[in-house]
């Protein structure tokens, strides 16, 4: 067991070490130039000589003007400090701070729709594997929903229940005409707000869960050990309980992979109904060459991945006796 | 298993809804005041009938009343609909300065200039006007010297008076900081001296008039007492949160999309000019012009100065209102001029230059790309609010317009002919050119206005393709000097037509060019020619327009770079909430904007003059 997790944390460990050097490495290697832009939304009021002086000044802020093994170097001591610099694009805010505030919203928007979608759709799927009428209402409209393009399932659900029918609101996370404060006003607002487009990202993850689900369970109905079970005269719940449990398996990988990317926001979401979140930042942030801020974003999302991937190795020695017995060397 | 595994999940959904909610709030002010109030009434009765006098004074002195005054920011958790004005369109990302130096654009809180700090005086681009606001008065005394007389009983939202020392320290503070925007003042500005509490004198060493008059409408008034204790550092780039000035709104709060401005009950202008009626403003930012569009159709938004594609038939149908009832619809902001980098061939070629001015198919970006919301530019570049200084009889020689033929003519006149048959012509010496035309890649307005350039230029022959790189990589092209020739509208609204060949014609030609001629045209005949203007005094126009008639004979004569059209200054709005919006039928329109760096012109008297609807 030991050896088992310390193999696992020194691999994860180097991994990270790996990843967060191309994270540094890629922003700085994007063309443009982000002072150069910084620069420009000054405006046309700047003459050469004020412009060379604000031009260095901006440089050193951010470190730009060492060399670049010290930038490296710099990078790993902040990181370890926790601080992920200054952000170019909302100077002069910490990248934590932006961080901070704006991935709540992901977090409000993405988990509960990532969890209720993967169980509600889970569900469906078993029960369409063995109910032919399911079957052909449930994955039909799966595979529609999984195909659908997003954007354009969340802009319809915009436009029908927001504009035609006034039954929510398209923008904000919650009223413009409201402050933040306790109070059941407040927090049904919220909810109003927060509806439609927790609605357009679980019917999308409900549609891909329930046919994934579905194609799971017919494949270990068919398999040798529930043919055996069934020969054996076992009762159809017990086959049944037994291959839901192995269907389950990559089921659980793919939602523990979900949930360690909610950090990188929903950006079509955020876009389509206007929510303030990490995505339309991290997009923003992009466009304007805000070297801290993509940094800061992207090292979120690979100790995400990272932490997903690690508690699926733990839960899988947990509830997967075949791990469990290859850790200790036997064979299956 | 499975029900550990669904009770997990609900406590998950619970858990996480519950962490977002105790996210960041802003916990409200509460400041109270207690005021003492004596009343003394003096009443003298005067009678005369006969030599007999009889005064009556009667005195009433009240027991001094403790009274809790109205907060100075109130606390509203619920803003009342007929007392909020919802505006977007001019921030596009959260809050991150409060910082009047900032450059404008960096602070997605765009009432920070304007709304809480303030200026010298106001400019109001329609009627060429400039208001005095924090001043009296202003004048040129002789030659190199300018008196200002500062308003009595004007105060910061602290409550400290704010006086002439306020001003010199703010005109000073460029003076030490070198890395602030107006430090180039300093080049021409010797000195500021304040002779007592509203009297400023101002000396100069050959003053740039045109320039210092920007300056006068431009630059925010910060408080000493709160500047002076500032590093350099949070100076120059401090985002001093909760900022003090004298303006009419005080920050509120804000949100992730959105900034919140409370009226300043105290403020000195209402006196003067009145109160703002909203009294509270709340600036949203939307993700995209589609959501804008959404919300205006809805009515959630009572101005909307994002550029709402279509917005012409919505206009006509009622939904929405804008400042011209008929095409353009808009008024014209600033110009998008076309610049050509004249450092590759063949756009070192003026003939060649002058042949593409007349192969560009304008209409058809005004009708099609900008759906009739945009006018055609007059060729001098100029705005309509400055075209008395365009010069008619330059125009009626040099002027260009859309004609294919023409343009044909004149490149097969300079020696460009198609040897090689594959439609386009190359360049005097046999040499085939491909050019790319430029803009960044997401403004849907402009790619479909290169789009239009590329096609009809090929029309006449030229091989022009429409690209559209990233902001960021076109930005550096821009500056860098690598384009072929890409689109800028950098020059707005002014009181000088100076602001415009400013931009255009920059100089001296550096290595990176940040404010204006990205096409790096060199001519030092030109650029005396705007030196001189700069130097005419903005009260002799007779000597304005002479200059001016100069630099546009020998911009259209080169052809540097190609004015095309007036990008519009984007407004649509909603009268369900609130009325009297600035049309072009009000007696005194003014600008229905909210867009950084317009409160100072007329923004802010768009709000004083607004009416609630009961």
């Amino acid at each position: 067991m030991r050896r088992y997790f310390g193999r696992k944390i020194l691999i994860y460990g180097l991994t990270f070490i790996l990843a967060a050097t191309i994270d540094w490495m890629i922003p700085r290697f994007m063309p443009g130039d982000p002072i150069a832009n910084v620069m420009a939304r000054i405006g046309a009021v700047v003459n050469p000589a004020a412009a060379q002086a604000m031009r260095d000044y901006y440089t050193h802020i951010f470190g730009l003007d060492l060399p670049m093994w010290q930038q490296y170097v710099n990078f790993w001591n902040s990181l370890l400090h926790g601080d992920l610099g200054i952000s170019i694009y909302l100077f002069p805010t910490p990248v934590t701070t932006v961080l901070m505030r704006a991935v709540p919203y992901d977090l409000f928007l993405l988990i509960p729709s990532i969890l209720l979608s993967w169980y509600a759709g889970n569900k469906f799927g078993a029960f369409a594997a063995r109910s032919k009428w399911l079957d052909n209402t449930v994955s039909p409209i799966g595979y529609i929903l999984t195909a659908t393009p997003y954007m354009w399932l969340g802009i319809l659900l915009a436009w029908l229940f927001g504009i035609v029918l006034g039954w929510f609101p398209i923008a904000g996370a919650y009223g413009f005409n409201l402050r933040p404060h306790l109070s059941w006003t407040f927090i049904w607002d919220v909810l109003h707000h927060w509806f439609l487009p927790f609605m357009s990202l679980f019917l999308v993850g409900f549609g891909g869960q329930a046919i994934g689900m579905r194609n799971m369970i017919i494949y270990e109905l068919e398999a040798d050990y529930s043919h055996y079970l069934e020969a054996l005269g076992a009762p159809r719940r017990l086959v049944r309980k037994y291959a839901f449990r192995n269907a389950m398996l990559p089921q659980i990988t793919g939602l523990a992979l979900s949930l360690g990317v909610v950090v990188a926001g929903a950006l079509v979401t955020e876009v389509v109904f206007s929510y303030p979140g990490i995505g339309y930042l991290l997009l923003a942030a992009i466009q304007n060459q805000d070297y801290f801020l993509i940094q800061g974003c992207f090292l979120f999302i690979i100790i995400g991945v990272l932490v997903a991937n690690f508690i699926i190795d733990v839960t899988y020695v947990i509830i997967d006796p075949r791990t469990r017995r290859g850790m200790t060397g036997e064979t299956a | 298993m499975k029900r550990v595994l669904s009770t997990t999940v609900a406590l998950l959904v619970v858990l996480t809804m519950v962490l977002t909610a105790c996210g960041p709030t802003p916990t409200p002010e509460k400041i109270t005041v207690r005021e003492t109030v004596t009343v003394k009434e003096t009443v003298t009765v005067k009678e005369t009938v006969t030599v007999k006098e009889t005064v009556t004074v009667k005195e009433t002195v009240q027991v001094p009343v403790v009274v809790t005054a109205v907060p100075e920011k109130p606390t509203e958790v619920v803003y009342p609909r007929n007392e909020t004005i919802y505006v977007s369109g001019a921030a596009w990302g959260p809050a991150s300065t409060w910082n009047p130096f900032q450059p404008g654009s960096l602070a997605n809180t765009t009432g920070t200039i304007g709304f809480v700090y303030e200026f010298l005086f106001a400019f109001d681009p329609q009627t060429g006007k400039v208001t005095p606001w924090l001043a009296e008065s202003g004048k040129w005394t002789n030659a190199t010297t300018y008196d200002v007389i500062l308003r009595k009983g004007l105060t910061w939202s602290d409550g400290k008076p704010l006086t002439a020392a306020d001003v010199k320290f703010t005109f000073e503070l460029s003076q030490k900081n070198a890395a602030l925007w107006f430090s180039p003042l300093w080049t021409y500005l010797t000195g500021v001296t304040a002779a007592d509490e509203t009297h400023l004198t101002f000396t100069f060493k050959d003053p740039l008039y045109q320039e210092w008059d920007n300056y006068l409408y431009n630059l925010p008034i910060v408080p000493k007492h709160l500047w002076e204790s500032k590093t350099a550092e949070e100076t120059n780039s401090g985002a001093n949160e909760k900022p003090v000035g004298s303006g009419a709104y005080l920050y509120d709060t804000r949100g992730e999309d959105r900034n919140v401005w409370v009226r300043n009950e105290n403020w000195w202008g209402i006196a003067v000019f009145g109160k703002p009626a909203p009294k509270r403003i709340v600036d949203i930012r939307f993700s995209s012009n589609n959501v804008a569009l959404g919300a205006v159709i809805k009515g959630d938004i009572d101005l909307s100065n994002n550029f709402l594609p279509g917005v012409a038939t919505l206009a006509k149908a009622g939904y929405v209102k804008t400042y011209f009832a008929d095409a353009p619809f808009m008024l014209s902001a600033n110009t998008a001029v076309l610049f050509l980098n004249t450092t590759k061939k063949p756009m070192d070629d003026a003939k060649f230059r002058r042949a593409l001015a007349f192969a560009i198919d304008v209409p058809s970006i005004v009708n099609i790309a900008y759906a009739q919301l945009v006018k055609a530019a007059s060729p001098t570049g100029l705005l309509p609010s400055l075209s008395r200084f365009d010069d008619a009889a330059v125009l009626a020689k040099l002027g260009y317009s859309f004609d294919t033929a023409k343009a044909k003519q004149m490149l097969a006149a300079a020696g460009y002919k198609d040897t090689n048959g594959d439609k386009f012509v190359e360049a005097p010496d046999g040499s085939a050119f491909a050019l790319e035309v430029t803009c960044p890649f997401g403004w849907s307005d402009w790619m479909a206005a290169i789009d239009i350039i590329a096609s009809s230029a090929q029309a006449a022959g030229i091989n022009i393709k429409a690209v559209t790189p990233d902001y960021g990589a076109w930005n550096t092209a821009l500056q860098g000097g690598t384009f072929d020739m890409t689109l800028n509208n950098w020059a707005s609204m002014s009181n000088t037509p100076w602001t415009l060949y400013n931009l255009l014609f920059r100089h001296p030609i550096q290595e990176q060019m940040q404010s204006g001629n990205f096409g790096r045209y060199n001519n030092k005949a030109v650029f005396d020619l705007v030196d001189a203007l700069a130097k005419v005094p903005t009260t002799d126009e007779a000597g304005m327009k002479a200059a001016c008639a100069k630099i546009q004979e020998a911009m259209l004569t080169d052809m540097p770079m190609i004015p095309l059209w007036y990008n519009g200054l984007w407004a649509q709005f909603s009268e369900s909430a609130w009325t009297n919006w600035p049309t072009e039928k009000s007696t005194s329109p003014t600008l229905p904007t909210t867009w950084s760096g317009y409160w100072q012109l007329g923004g802010l008297m768009t709000l004083i003059n607004l009416k609630p609807v009961q």
